[in-house]
C-alpha cells in the first residue's frame, strides 16, 4: 500500500479495508474485499475496473445505500457536519429522468424531496441548467432531448441541492464515443466551477486517467484494490494530453494491473 | 407538443373518416348488387330509417349508456384502488395476486346468469356484470405500473432519504398513469360486452334487450341500428378515455395498445 500524499488535515472520505458480502440463499458472494483509499475534499477520483468487479457496489456503500460488512468508512472527516441525505448527489449510467416532468422540474426533484425553499432552488436549478449547457431547454420533456443532453440534465439534478460529494456510476457509458469525449471535457469544467468532490466509476481506462486526480484500480470480483495512482497531468486537461507520453504510461500501468497485456 | 392541428393530425383524421365511410359504401353496394332480402341485411338507409319506428330508442340508449358508464366507472375505481392496496401491502399482493390471475381466466360472460340469480335483473345488475368483466385488466395493468420503477431511480431518491409517501406521489403514481390508461382502454370494450350480456340474459330495457325483442319480428334494420348505437356508446366512452389520457400523460410515456 502506498502512502497517501500529505494533504494536511484529514481526508474527506477514508476507506480502510472495506468489505461487502452478499448472501443469497446459502451462497455467499464477496462483492468487495479490502478497499482502502482516501479521497481529499475537492478531488475527482476515478475508480476503474472490469465489469462486475464490484465498483458499483463500492459506490453504493459510499452513498449509504447499504452497509458494509467490515473495515471502516468515514465521510466528511471528524467533527464535520456531513449530512448523508443532503450532501450526496448521484448520476447513473441511465439518465433516469422522470418522463412526465420537464427538464427544470426534473432538476428540481432532489430539492423537492429534501424540502428546500423552492424559490431559491428554482434559481439554482436555472443556473445549473445553464452551466451544463442546456440553457433554453428548461421546458422540454426528456424525450425531446438527445442521450447526451439527458445526461447533462441528470448532472444538473445531482448538483441542485448543493451536495459536497457527487457519485457517478459510469455516467457516460451509454453515450457514443464522440459525445463521451465532449462530456468528459464538460465534466472537468463543471468540476472546476463547482469544486465538488467527485467519485467517478468507469471501466474506461483512458477516461479514468483523463478525468482523475487519482485513479483507484479494482480487479475483478471480488473488488480487490490493485493500486491507487496519482495522476500528475497539468490542468486544465485537454484532449491533446491523451497522446502525451505520461498519459500513455499511466494507462499502460492500469492495463498491466488489470491483466490486459 | 407542437401546434394544435398539424398536417399529420389532419391526415390521420381524414383517413379515419374515409375508412368508415368506405365500409358503409361497401355495405350499401353489397345489399343493392346482391339483392339481399331486407330481413337478412338491411341497407344503410333502411337501418337509419328504423330510428323513426316506434321503438323507445332514446330510453333504451340511456339505459345501456348508464350500465356501460356505471360499470366502467366502478371498474376504474375498484381496479385502481385494489392495485394501490396491492402495492402498499406486500402480503395482500402475495396472497391475492395469484387469485386475481386465476379469476381473470374465468370466462366472465359465463358469470352473467349467476350474477342475475344473486342480484335480480335490472340496471344495477347489468352495471355489476359490466364492472365484474372489466375491472381485472385495470387492476392488473395498474399493479404492474406501480411495480415498474427503475431500481436505480429508487436508489437515487433513497440517498436523499425520500419517504415512502414521496416515492409514491412523485415517482410511482405518475409513472403508473400510462399503464392505468392502457388497462382502461382494454376495459372499455369489456364493459360494453358486460352490459350487453346482462341485457340479453335477462332484463326489461336497454339496446341489447331491444335486439331480443325485435328479433322475433325479424326487424333486421332495427337490430342493426341497435348494434350501431351500442357501438357508438362504446366509442364515445373510448374517446373520453383517450382525451383524458392526452390531458394527463406526456406523449412519450403513453403505452400504445389498440
Amino acid at each position: 500500500m502506498t502512502a497517501q500524499p500529505a494533504s494536511g488535515g484529514e481526508p474527506f472520505i477514508r476507506l480502510v479495508g472495506v468489505k461487502k458480502v452478499f448472501r443469497a440463499r446459502r451462497e455467499e458472494f464477496l462483492a468487495v474485499s479490502d478497499a482502502t483509499f482516501d479521497v481529499n475534499e475537492g478531488e475527482l477520483v476515478s475508480i476503474v475496473g472490469p465489469s462486475g468487479c464490484g465498483k458499483t457496489t463500492l459506490l453504493k456503500i459510499v452513498a449509504g445505500l447499504f452497509p458494509h460488512d467490515g473495515g471502516t468508512l468515514e465521510i466528511g472527516g471528524a467533527g464535520s457536519d456531513f449530512d448523508p441525505a443532503r450532501d450526496v448527489g448521484m448520476v447513473f449510467q441511465q439518465p433516469l429522468l422522470l418522463k412526465w416532468r420537464r427538464v427544470l422540474e426534473n432538476v428540481l426533484l432532489p430539492a423537492e424531496i429534501l424540502g428546500l425553499p423552492m424559490g431559491e432552488a428554482r434559481e439554482r436549478a436555472r443556473g445549473l441548467i445553464d452551466m451544463v449547457g442546456l440553457a433554453g431547454h428548461e421546458q422540454k420533456y426528456p424525450y425531446e432531448l438527445s442521450g447526451g443532453m439527458q445526461q447533462r440534465a441528470a448532472i444538473a439534478r445531482s448538483l441542485v441541492h448543493d451536495p459536497r460529494l457527487i457519485l457517478m456510476d459510469e455516467p457516460f457509458g451509454a453515450l457514443d464515443a464522440l459525445t463521451r469525449e465532449r462530456m468528459n471535457l464538460e465534466l472537468l469544467c463543471i468540476w472546476e466551477q463547482s469544486r465538488k468532490t467527485i467519485l467517478f466509476v468507469t471501466h474506461g481506462i483512458a477516461e479514468a486517467v483523463f478525468l482523475g486526480t487519482r485513479v483507484v484500480v479494482l480487479t475483478a470480483g471480488p473488488a480487490r484494490m490493485a493500486d491507487r495512482i496519482d495522476i500528475d497531468l497539468p490542468r486544465p486537461r485537454t484532449l491533446d494530453m491523451k497522446t502525451h507520453e505520461r498519459f500513455g504510461s499511466y494507462a499502460r500501468r492500469i492495463y498491466h494491473l488489470l491483466g490486459v497485456e | 407538443m407542437g401546434p394544435g392541428l398539424s398536417a399529420q393530425t389532419i391526415w390521420r383524421w381524414t383517413a379515419i373518416v374515409l375508412v368508415h365511410l368506405a365500409v358503409v359504401l361497401i355495405w350499401y353496394i353489397a345489399v343493392k348488387v346482391g339483392e339481399v332480402p331486407k330481413f337478412v341485411l338491411a341497407s344503410p338507409h333502411e337501418t337509419l330509417l328504423s330510428l323513426f319506428d316506434t321503438y323507445p330508442w332514446f330510453h333504451n340508449t340511456m339505459v345501456t349508456t348508464a350500465e356501460i358508464f356505471g360499470g366502467y366507472f366502478l371498474a376504474v375505481v375498484v381496479g385502481v384502488g385494489l392495485a394501490l392496496l396491492f402495492s402498499w401491502f406486500r402480503t395482500v399482493d402475495a396472497l391475492l395476486m395469484p387469485l386475481v390471475v386465476s379469476l381473470n381466466m374465468i370466462p366472465k360472460v359465463a358469470l352473467g346468469p349467476l350474477i342475475i340469480v344473486w342480484f335480480d335483473y335490472g340496471i344495477q345488475t347489468n352495471i355489476i356484470i359490466a364492472f365484474s368483466i372489466s375491472f381485472l385488466p385495470i387492476l392488473i395493468t395498474t399493479a404492474r405500473g406501480l411495480r415498474e420503477v427503475e431500481p436505480d431511480l429508487i436508489d437515487l431518491v433513497r440517498t436523499l432519504r425520500a419517504t415512502r409517501r414521496q416515492i409514491f406521489v412523485k415517482i410511482q403514481l405518475p409513472g403508473s398513469l400510462p399503464y392505468i390508461f392502457s388497462g382502461m382502454k382494454v376495459a372499455v370494450v369489456l364493459a360494453v360486452a358486460g352490459a350487453v350480456v346482462g341485457e340479453i340474459i335477462a332484463s326489461d330495457s336497454g339496446l341489447a334487450y331491444l335486439i331480443g325483442q325485435v328479433q322475433v319480428t325479424l326487424d333486421t334494420a332495427a337490430m342493426m341500428m341497435a348494434v350501431i348505437l351500442i357501438t357508438l356508446v362504446g366509442v364515445a366512452l373510448y374517446l373520453i378515455v383517450l382525451g383524458l389520457e392526452r390531458l394527463v400523460v406526456v406523449r412519450d410515456a403513453r403505452v400504445e395498445t389498440v
